[in-house]
C-alpha cells in the first residue's frame, strides 16, 4: 500500500494535520501566531546547517526551531514588543538560512522543496518520522491537556493549583518545534503556520468546548491535506500550497456560516 | 498554626525591590485586606504566596495541606477558545457535576453552568471565578483585586457573597482591594502595605494611623465613619473576632 506515493503523500498529509490541530488551537488562544511563524522561518537556517553538516533534515530543523523557540522565550518582555521582537528574529533566521544555502553547491534546485515542502517525495522513512513525532506531540497535548488551558486562561491561576505554567509552556514550545519539523517537507517553512492556525481558526466557529474545537481542527486539516493532494495531482499544481488553500476555502465558508448563525441567534 | 506565615519576605525584580521584610500572617477564618498605593507590591505578595513568585530573602510557610482557593484579578479569556462555565469550573478540580453545579449556586450564580465564558457580563464573571475558587472547599480564600471593573453596587454585592462565604464555610479570607470603604466594613485586619508593612491591626487602629493617614490622606475619616457607620449593623466583625482570638 504505500508504494503508492499518493498514499504516502496522504498519509503524511493527515499526520501533520493530527499535531497541528491541537496544537494550533493553542497557538490561536494564546495569540502566538507569530511565535509559530518565527520557528518556522528558522528551520530553513536548521536545513542548512543540516546540509552543511550531513545530518538527517529532521534533526537540524528541530534543533534550529528549538533554539529560535527559547531564544524568544529568553528575550520576551525585555524591551521590544513581542511581534517586534519575533518579526526581527523570524526573518533574520529566514534570510541566514537561504544565505547559508546558496553556499551550499548543488542544493540550490532543492531549496523550493523546503521552502515550499515536497510532499509528493515521501519516502517511507519519512513518513516514519512524521507519524512518530505527530504522535509525540499528540500525546504530550493530550497528557497535560487540563493544566495546558490552565496555564493558557491564566498564569497565577495554574500557580494557585499547584503547578508551573512555565513548565506548560515549555512542552508547547517543544510540541511547536516538533510539527515544525515533521512538517517541513509537507508544506515547508513557508505554510507551516498555515497549517497550524487555518484549521483551528476554521473551527472555532463550529466548537463548543475546547476539545471540540480541537477534534474539529483535526478533521478540517485532514480534509484539506486529502483534498488539497487531489487537487494537485488533478489542476497539476503544487501541493503544499494547493492544501492549504483548500482550508483556506474551509476556513472562510465556516465562518461565514458560523458569522450568520450568530446573527440570526 | 496560622494558615499562612509570611516571615521576613523580600521580593526582588531585578534591581526593583518591590518587598522588604515582610512579616504577616493569616489565622483560620479572619478577613484580613491589603491596602496600599499602586506598587506598593500587593500582588507580589499575593503571587509569593501562591508560588508564582520566589522570594529572594525570607520564606513563606503554608499550612500542611492548605487548600487556596484563588481568584485573579484579572482574567483573559481569548474570544477565541470555547469553554462553557461548567468545563471551565471543572477544568483542574475533579469534582462532579453535582457539587459544581451547588459551588455555583452559592455564588450566586446557578444559572450560569451551560453558558459560554466569553458570553459573561463582568458581575457574572466574577461570580463564576469566586465559585470557581470554592469548589475543592479551600482553607483559605485569596483575592486580588477581584472586584475590579464592576461598579458600586456590583462589588458590593461580591463582597457580601464574600461575608456570606466566610459564615457558611468558616473559610479564612485573605484579600487585595482598593476600595478602602469596603475594606474597612469588612475585614478583620488591615495591613497596610507600601513596600513594607506600614501599619496593621483592626480596620479602626489603621484608619487612624499616622502611618495610614500619610498614605492615603485626610479622605479616609470618611472611610472611619462608613466603617463606624457599617458596624452598627454587623455584629459579626472586628471587635468580635478579636474576643474570638482572645
Amino acid at each position: 500500500m504505500l508504494d503508492d506515493f499518493m498514499t504516502r503523500a496522504t498519509l503524511a498529509g493527515v499526520g501533520v494535520a493530527l499535531a497541528a490541530a491541537p496544537l494550533g488551537c493553542f497557538v490561536v488562544w494564546r495569540r502566538m501566531a507569530y511565535f509559530g511563524d518565527a520557528t518556522a522561518h528558522a528551520a530553513i537556517l536548521g536545513v542548512a546547517l543540516s546540509l552543511t553538516f550531513q545530518m538527517s533534515i529532521f534533526a537540524g530543523a528541530l534543533a534550529v526551531a528549538l533554539l529560535m523557540a527559547f531564544t524568544v522565550t529568553l528575550l520576551a518582555g525585555r524591551g521590544y514588543a513581542m511581534d517586534t521582537l519575533l518579526g526581527v528574529l523570524a526573518h533574520s533566521a529566514l534570510a541566514f538560512g537561504l544565505v547559508a544555502v546558496s553556499f551550499l553547491s548543488g542544493v540550490r534546485i532543492d531549496l523550493m522543496g523546503y521552502l515550499f515542502g515536497d510532499i509528493l517525495a515521501v519516502s517511507r522513512s519519512d513518513l516514519a518520522v512524521i507519524w512518530g513525532g505527530a504522535a509525540l506531540v499528540v500525546v504530550l497535548v493530550v497528557w497535560r491537556w487540563s493544566q495546558l488551558l490552565t496555564a493558557t486562561l491564566n498564569e497565577e491561576l495554574a500557580y494557585a493549583s499547584g503547578f508551573d505554567p512555565k513548565r506548560e509552556q515549555l512542552i508547547l514550545t517543544l510540541s511547536l518545534a516538533v510539527t515544525v519539523a515533521v512538517a517541513i517537507k509537507v508544506v515547508g517553512v513557508l505554510l507551516i503556520a498555515a497549517m497550524l492556525i487555518i484549521p483551528a481558526a476554521a473551527a472555532r466557529s463550529l466548537a463548543r468546548s475546547p476539545e471540540m474545537m480541537a477534534v474539529i481542527a483535526a478533521l478540517i486539516g485532514s480534509v484539506s491535506a486529502v483534498t488539497g493532494l487531489r487537487a494537485a495531482y488533478v489542476f497539476d499544481t503544487p501541493a503544499g500550497p494547493s492544501i492549504v488553500c483548500v482550508a483556506a476555502i474551509l476556513f472562510a465558508c465556516f465562518s461565514i456560516v458560523g458569522w450568520q448563525t450568530q446573527h440570526k441567534a | 498554626m496560622a494558615l499562612i506565615t509570611v516571615e521576613d519576605l523580600s521580593v526582588r525584580y531585578g534591581a526593583n525591590t518591590v518587598l522588604r521584610h515582610v512579616d504577616m500572617s493569616v489565622e483560620p477564618g479572619e478577613i484580613v485586606t491589603i491596602v496600599g498605593p499602586n506598587g506598593s507590591g500587593k500582588t507580589s505578595l499575593l503571587r509569593a504566596i501562591i508560588g508564582a513568585t520566589s522570594p529572594s530573602a525570607g520564606r513563606v510557610l503554608l499550612k500542611p495541606g492548605l487548600k487556596i482557593g484563588y481568584v485573579p484579578q484579572k482574567l483573559h479569556i481569548d474570544p477565541t477558545l470555547p469553554i462553557t462555565v461548567e468545563r471551565f469550573m471543572r477544568l483542574t478540580n475533579r469534582v462532579s457535576r453535582k457539587s459544581c453545579a451547588g459551588a455555583l449556586e452559592s455564588a450566586g450564580a446557578h444559572d450560569l453552568l451551560k453558558r459560554q465564558m466569553s458570553q459573561l457580563s463582568g458581575g457574572q464573571f466574577q461570580r463564576v471565578l469566586l465559585a470557581r475558587a470554592l469548589i475543592n472547599r479551600p482553607d483559605v480564600l485569596l483575592l486580588d483585586e477581584a472586584t475590579q471593573g464592576l461598579d458600586q453596587r456590583g462589588s458590593a454585592g461580591f463582597y457580601q457573597q464574600i461575608e456570606a462565604v466566610r459564615h457558611k464555610t468558616g473559610c479564612a479570607i485573605l484579600m487585595i482591594s482598593h476600595e478602602l470603604h469596603v475594606v474597612m466594613s469588612a475585614s478583620d485586619r488591615v495591613i497596610c502595605l507600601n513596600g513594607h508593612v506600614c501599619c496593621e491591626g483592626s480596620p479602626a487602629v489603621v484608619a487612624s494611623a499616622p502611618e495610614y493617614r500619610a498614605l492615603f490622606g485626610t479622605g479616609t475619616g470618611g472611610a472611619l465613619a462608613l466603617y463606624r457607620h457599617e458596624h452598627d449593623h454587623h455584629h459579626d466583625h472586628g471587635d468580635n473576632s478579636q474576643e474570638a482570638a482572645e
